[in-house]
C-alpha cells in the first residue's frame, strides 16, 4: 500500500469499502473488495464487460444492496436502515449511461426538483442554484426545453447539472459516454475534466483512456468482480503488471 | 476551385439545389378522390358498393326521424297523425322527458335542484381537467361533493357539513402527525374523521330533516339519467385513487400488503359485476351494524367502485411495468424517497401512459351503471323498460327511447374520449 499513501490528495477519507461481497442470486458478482478513496481524489475504474465496475459504484449510494462487509461513505456506515441510506444518496451524485432525466418535466424542473424536495430549500433559490450549475454546463437557455428535444450530450451534461445541484461531496460517473455519438462524447468530458479540476471526488467507470491519462490520479482495472490492478494513469497505462491487465489494454487501445 | 478538386475528387457539388414546389398531379381534390377512392378498379367498385349501402341506410332511417311527430299524447294518437306514414313517435320524449332525466318519483318542482347540481358540476370539474385554470379554484371542486349530496338529498345541511367537518380535521391531522411517520399522520387522519363523523352522527337529531331548507328526497327517488351520471361520477371519481393506491399496493415489498391487494384485484375481476350489484342490494345489509339502513345508493357506489377500481388498478400496472428502471434509479440517486418519488416521478409518467386505458374503463363504467336497473333501480334503461314501456299510453315505443338514450350516452362518452385524446396530446412532452 505504499503505492496508495504516494496517490492520495488528501487525508480526509471519502469513501472506505471494506471486504465488500456481492452476489446475484449465486452468482459472485464482487468479491472481497477493499478499496479507500480519499477527499479529492478522481478514480478511473475500467474492466471488461462484466467485471462488476457498474455495480461497484451502484453500490455506494445503495442502488445494489451489498451482502458481506462494510462501506462507509464520509463517515456514515451504510447498512439496510433506510435514513442512512437517504443521507449517503443526497451527499452523493450519480449519473448514468442513458442519462435517466425525467421526461414530463422541463430541464429546469429536472434541476430543481430534488433540491425543492429533499433539500427544502425555496423554489427561488433553488432555481437560482440550477441556472448557475446549467450555466456551468453551458446550456443555460435549454432551460425551459423538454429532456425529449436535447441531444445525447446535452442531456448527459443535464444530468450531471441536476447531480450538481444537490451540491455533493462525490460524483458517480456510470458509463456517461458509451450512449453517445463520437461528436458528443468531447462536450460531456470537458464538462467532467472541469468538474475534477474543481477537486471534486470523482469516482468514473468509462472506457475514455485520454480522460483517464488526463484527469484521473488513480486508475483501477477490473475483472471477474475483483480488483485486479490500480495505480497511477501513467504507470498503469506504460507499465501494467498483471497479465490480464495487458492483455485488455493491448485490445482497448491497440486501434 | 473546382479545378483544384477535379483533379483529385471525382464528384464535387458547388451549390446546393433550391426547394421547388410539387408538380400538380401530386395535389388537388381530383388527385385526393383519385387516389383514395377509385385507385383501382377493385377499390373504385368498392367504394360504389359502401356508397350504396350507406344510401339505403339513410334512405331508411331519415324519413323515420325527419317525419317524427312530437307532439301527441300516447302512441294511439300519433298513428292516427301518421296514418300509416313512416315516422318516428317522438312525442313520448317530450311527454316523458322529465322522468327520463330525474326518474318518476323526484317531486318536480325540485328539478331545479339537481338541474344546478349538474350545471355546478362543470364549474367543480373545470380546474381538474384543464390544469390552466387557476388553482384556486380547486377549492370549490373539493366542496363540491357536499354542495351536490345537499342540492340533491336536500335536508339538513349539518349532515354534509358534518361529513366536511370530518374530511377536514382528518386532514389537518394528517398534517400535524405527517412529519414525524407518515403511517401515523396517515392512520391519525383516518381515526379522528371517523370519531368526527360518529359525534356528528349523534349530535344530529333524528328530525332535524324536517324543516330543513331543502325539503329531503329518498335515495329511492333518484331515477332517470341523473342516477347515471351520479353513479358514473361518484364511482369513477372515487376508483381513481383506489386504483392507483391498489397498483402501488401490488409492486409493494411488503408480502401483507400485496397479496391483500392481488386476492382484492383478482377477485374482483373475476366476478361479473352485476353478481356484486345482488349482493349490494340483498347481502351487503348483512354487512352493516343492523337498523343502521345503509342507503341502497351507498352500497350500490360501493360496489361499483370496487369493480372499476381492480380495473383501474390492472391498467395502472401496465403504465407503471411500462416505465424504465432508469426513472426509479434516478429518483432514488437524488435522495427522494418512497411517496416523493412515486408523487414526483413515476406516477405522472405512468398515468400519463395509462390513459387511454383508464378512459376505457370509465366510459365502461358508465355505460355499466344502467345494470342497475336489474336490481329495480330506475335509472334510464330501468325508467324505459318500467314505468315508461308499462303504460298504457307508450306500450310499444321502443326504437324513440333506446334512441334517445343511446343519444345521451354517446354525448358523454364521446366527450370523455375526446377530452382525453386532448390530455394525451397536451402531456406530450417527449418529442419522440
Amino acid at each position: 500500500m505504499a503505492e496508495q499513501t504516494q496517490m492520495k490528495v488528501s487525508d480526509e477519507v471519502a469513501i472506505e469499502i471494506t471486504n465488500m461481497n456481492k452476489w446475484f442470486g449465486a452468482f459472485h458478482v464482487l468479491r472481497d473488495i477493499d478499496l479507500t478513496v480519499y477527499q479529492g481524489e478522481r478514480i478511473v475504474i475500467c474492466g471488461p464487460s462484466g467485471s462488476g465496475k457498474s455495480t461497484l459504484i451502484r453500490c455506494i449510494n445503495a442502488l445494489e444492496e451489498h451482502q458481506q462487509g462494510t462501506i462507509t461513505v464520509d463517515g456514515t456506515l451504510l447498512g439496510s436502515d433506510l435514513k442512512n441510506i437517504d443521507k449517503i444518496r443526497s451527499e452523493v451524485g450519480m449519473c448514468f449511461q442513458h442519462f435517466n432525466l425525467f421526461p414530463h418535466l422541463t430541464i429546469l424542473e429536472n434541476c430543481t426538483l430534488a433540491p425543492i424536495w429533499v433539500r427544502k430549500t425555496p423554489k427561488k433559490e433553488a432555481e437560482e442554484t440550477a441556472m448557475h450549475f446549467l450555466e456551468k454546463v453551458k446550456i443555460p437557455d435549454q432551460a425551459d426545453k423538454y429532456p425529449g428535444q436535447l441531444s445525447g450530450g446535452q442531456q448527459q451534461r443535464v444530468a450531471i447539472a441536476r447531480s450538481l445541484c444537490m451540491r455533493p461531496r462525490i460524483m458517480l460517473f456510470d458509463e456517461p459516454t458509451s450512449a453517445l455519438d463520437p461528436e458528443m462524447i468531447k462536450e460531456v468530458l470537458d464538462t467532467m475534466i472541469e468538474l475534477a479540476e474543481e477537486g471534486m471526488t470523482m469516482l468514473c467507470v468509462t472506457h475514455e483512456m485520454g480522460f483517464a491519462r488526463q484527469v484521473a490520479n488513480r486508475v483501477i482495472f477490473m475483472d471477474q468482480g475483483q480488483i485486479v490492478e490500480q495505480n497511477e494513469p501513467e504507470a498503469f497505462f506504460n507499465t501494467p503488471q498483471n497479465d490480464r491487465t495487458k492483455l485488455f489494454l493491448s485490445q482497448i487501445l491497440g486501434h | 476551385m473546382s479545378d483544384t478538386h477535379s483533379e483529385s475528387v471525382a464528384y464535387v457539388r458547388e451549390s446546393f439545389i433550391e426547394e421547388q414546389p410539387a408538380p400538380i398531379t401530386a395535389a388537388g381534390p381530383f388527385k385526393w378522390v383519385k387516389d383514395n377512392l377509385f385507385p383501382t378498379w377493385l377499390n373504385g367498385l368498392l367504394t360504389i358498393v359502401a356508397l350504396y349501402i350507406i344510401y339505403q341506410l339513410l334512405a331508411g332511417f331519415l324519413p323515420w326521424f325527419l317525419g317524427g311527430v312530437w307532439t301527441t299524447g300516447s302512441l294511439a294518437e300519433c298513428r292516427e297523425v301518421l296514418q300509416g306514414e313512416v315516422g318516428a313517435c317522438f312525442s313520448v320524449l317530450t311527454d316523458r322527458w322529465h322522468q327520463l332525466l330525474f326518474g318518476f318519483t323526484y317531486p318536480s318542482e325540485f328539478y331545479w335542484r339537481p338541474t344546478l347540481a349538474f350545471v355546478l358540476l362543470f364549474v367543480a370539474l373545470a380546474p381538474v381537467l384543464f390544469f390552466d385554470l387557476p388553482r384556486k379554484m380547486l377549492i370549490f371542486t373539493g366542496l363540491y361533493p357536499f354542495i351536490a349530496f345537499w342540492l340533491i338529498w336536500g335536508g339538513t345541511i349539518f349532515a354534509p357539513l358534518s361529513a366536511l367537518l370530518g374530511f377536514v380535521v382528518g386532514y389537518l391531522v394528517y398534517e400535524k402527525f405527517v412529519k414525524s411517520s407518515f403511517a401515523a399522520g396517515f392512520f391519525g387522519g383516518i381515526v379522528a374523521a371517523i370519531v368526527i363523523w360518529t359525534v356528528g352522527g349523534w349530535l344530529i337529531p333524528e328530525n332535524a330533516s324536517e324543516n330543513a331548507m331543502l325539503t329531503a328526497v329518498p335515495s329511492r327517488d333518484l331515477g332517470g339519467f341523473m342516477l347515471n351520471m351520479m353513479l358514473g361520477i361518484t364511482c369513477v371519481s372515487l376508483s381513481l385513487p383506489l386504483g392507483i393506491a391498489l397498483a402501488l399496493g401490488r409492486q409493494s415489498h411488503l408480502p401483507l400488503v400485496k397479496w391483500i391487494c392481488v386476492v382484492f384485484i383478482e377477485f374482483v375481476r373475476g366476478v361479473p359485476l352485476i353478481t356484486l350489484l345482488f349482493v349490494a342490494n340483498v347481502m351487503l345489509a348483512y354487512f352493516f351494524p343492523p337498523g343502521s339502513g345503509v342507503d341502497l345508493f351507498l352500497r350500490v357506489v360501493i360496489m361499483i367502485t370496487m369493480f372499476a377500481s381492480a380495473y383501474i388498478a390492472e391498467v395502472i400496472r401496465g403504465g407503471l411495468a411500462a416505465l424504465p428502471k432508469g426513472q426509479y434509479e434516478a429518483g432514488d440517486s437524488l435522495g427522494l424517497d418512497y411517496p416523493q418519488a412515486m408523487r414526483l416521478i413515476i406516477l405522472p409518467q405512468a398515468l400519463k401512459i395509462s390513459i387511454p386505458g383508464i378512459v376505457n374503463v370509465a366510459v365502461g363504467l358508465f355505460k355499466d351503471t344502467t345494470l342497475v336497473s336489474i336490481i329495480s333501480m330506475f335509472d334510464l334503461v330501468g325508467m324505459i323498460r318500467g314505468p315508461i314501456l308499462a303504460s298504457t299510453d307508450w306500450n310499444g315505443v321502443y326504437w324513440e327511447l333506446f334512441l334517445f338514450a343511446s343519444a345521451l350516452f354517446f354525448v358523454v362518452c364521446y366527450g370523455i374520449s375526446q377530452y382525453s385524446q386532448w390530455l394525451e396530446r397536451r402531456l406530450e412532452t417527449d418529442h419522440r
